[in-house]
């Protein structure tokens, strides 16, 4: 059993927690190999699912893993809602919580604003991504996908890739990796790191080219124009140089190690056109879309060790 | 709990696993159309060996499968998040006549979670249902194909069954309140 009733950080979660997850993890992930894939855990319990920012593969991710558990999910979209009459967002979600939901599963894009709500609504929360700040349920199925590939986690390598400074997904997975014992390292350009990078315990380096033939995984972000509010880099010719897969870099990468982007990959920026359409047996070091479907069954674990805790 | 009597030894509980496998070769005229599928924990193993029973006295191989009802039961919010372990029916079971075993019928509840799991991966033919140990104080309209034993028990009694794959040993206990 979890020892926490929401998900907001992955320092919420303790090693066994982390653990439990994985395990059931596995066996819903054996329900999405059903010709039916759905069982009925769930019945009668209301999910809310709150995205006051754009989402397409997190949002029906959790969509589908609720409804696979049997659960009732309602989407709540913040264009369309009474937030465009000016209601505030805790307003809003005390609204929504008279309704008697079991769970709320809230993503917004300022950094913080899930924790705000958790402390004024006595339900289950879940982040699913807040700001710069977190993205926990992309790091657990980013380590599940690890899981599934390497078995276990202790002193596997791992290079995280690009603009570290926008990405909610780098903070959680940098913190949930280390907490499970690999060794962690970011390559990235100064203009791209966070000033308290010094904190994470990690190693920096400043090409890719440092890093590719000794790393387990190569966990590559996406540049996120959306947050950046001013040219970070110089130009797009400058990043590839540095940061770009292309199929020689991927060539030199040890066997048995995968490339991991949490998408939606830019492509001719982080990864080049030509990985991204290989048809070769190196496409199995791709996890990009294993992780999407991973992402179900991790969700479905959490979702149901929430609701089924005491 | 203080144990009352030791109601079956590994003996008791070989002769009655091959007597069962003779039962289901009887009514279901030979082995042909037959799969077994054990209930988590200790339906498995006890499914094994009426397979493995079978295959000794037909020749032929029965396929065997796992199935965990967590997600079936009409309790789970009731308890402790219970161990949740993977459900493993590597084979088609339309038109299959499904032999079901568990350790111990009581309420029946675990069997109806059981049957709804069952229906999801398939129709089959017949689910026929066999217990080592029939206790009574059912609670639903179910009842079993093929029963090892009867035992009668009073509702603060309790039955306990080990079994050398998961317990290391082959018992059946039964065990009063002090």
């Amino acid at each position: 059993m979890l020892s926490v009733k929401n998900l907001i950080d992955i320092d919420d979660l303790s090693i066994r927690d982390v653990e439990i997850i994985m395990e059931n993890a596995d066996t819903f992930n054996e329900v999405l190999e059903r010709d039916l894939k759905k069982v009925p855990v769930l019945r009668g319990k209301t999910i809310i699912n709150m995205f006051f920012e754009p989402s397409t593969r997190t949002r029906i991710s959790f969509e589908i893993a609720a409804k696979r558990l049997s659960a009732d999910i309602i989407n709540f979209t913040s264009s369309t809602s009474s937030m465009k009459k000016g209601e505030s967002v805790v307003d809003t979600i005390k609204t929504i919580k008279s309704m008697i939901a079991d769970l709320l599963i809230i993503r917004h894009s300022d950094s913080g604003v899930v924790n705000f709500i958790s402390r004024y609504i006595d339900l289950p929360i879940i982040n699913a991504g807040d700001g710069k700040h977190q993205h926990p349920t992309q790091a657990l199925l980013d380590l599940y996908t690890i899981k599934k590939s390497f078995g276990n986690f202790r002193g596997l390598s791992v290079a995280i890739t690009g603009d570290i400074l926008n990405s909610r997904v780098a903070r959680s997975d940098i913190l949930l990796f280390k907490k499970m014992g690999m060794d962690v390292s970011v390559v990235s350009a100064p203009m791209l790191l966070p000033e308290d990078i010094s904190h994470y315990g990690v190693r920096i380096h400043g090409c890719i080219d440092d890093v590719i033939k000794d790393t387990d995984v190569l966990y590559m972000l996406r540049m996120q124009f959306e947050r950046q509010d001013r040219k970070y880099y110089p130009s797009i010719k400058e990043y590839n140089r540095f940061l770009e897969l292309d199929e020689k870099r991927l060539n030199k990468m040890k066997k048995n190690s995968l490339v991991m982007h949490p998408g939606p990959v830019n492509r001719g920026i982080e990864i080049s056109e030509s990985v991204m359409n290989l048809e070769s047996s190196m496409l199995e070091k791709i996890k990009v879309n294993e992780q999407v479907r991973n992402g179900v069954a991790v969700r479905m674990a959490l979702i149901y060790l929430i609701l089924t805790k005491e | 709990m203080k144990e009352k009597a030791l109601i079956l030894n590994e003996a008791d509980i070989d002769r009655i696993l091959k007597r069962i496998a003779h039962e289901i070769l009887e009514k279901n005229k030979g082995s042909k159309n037959l799969v077994f599928i054990g209930i988590r924990k200790r339906g498995v193993p006890l499914a094994e060996r009426i397979a493995k029973n079978i295959r000794e006295l037909e020749g032929t191989d029965i396929d065997t499968g796992k199935l965990d009802i967590t997600f079936y039961r009409d309790d789970v919010a009731k308890r402790v998040t219970p161990d949740v372990e993977i459900t493993d029916i590597p084979f088609a079971i339309d038109g299959k006549d499904v032999i079901l075993v568990d350790d111990v019928l009581f309420t029946g509840r675990t069997i109806r979670a059981s049957l709804d799991a069952i229906t999801d991966f398939g129709r089959p033919r017949t689910i026929q249902l066999v217990v080592l140990i029939d206790r009574g104080h059912r609670e639903l309209p179910i009842r079993a194909d093929y029963v090892g034993k009867n035992i009668p028990t009073s509702l603060n009694e309790s039955i306990e069954v080990s079994l050398i794959e998961t317990d290391d040993k082959d018992s059946v206990k039964i065990y009063a309140e002090d």
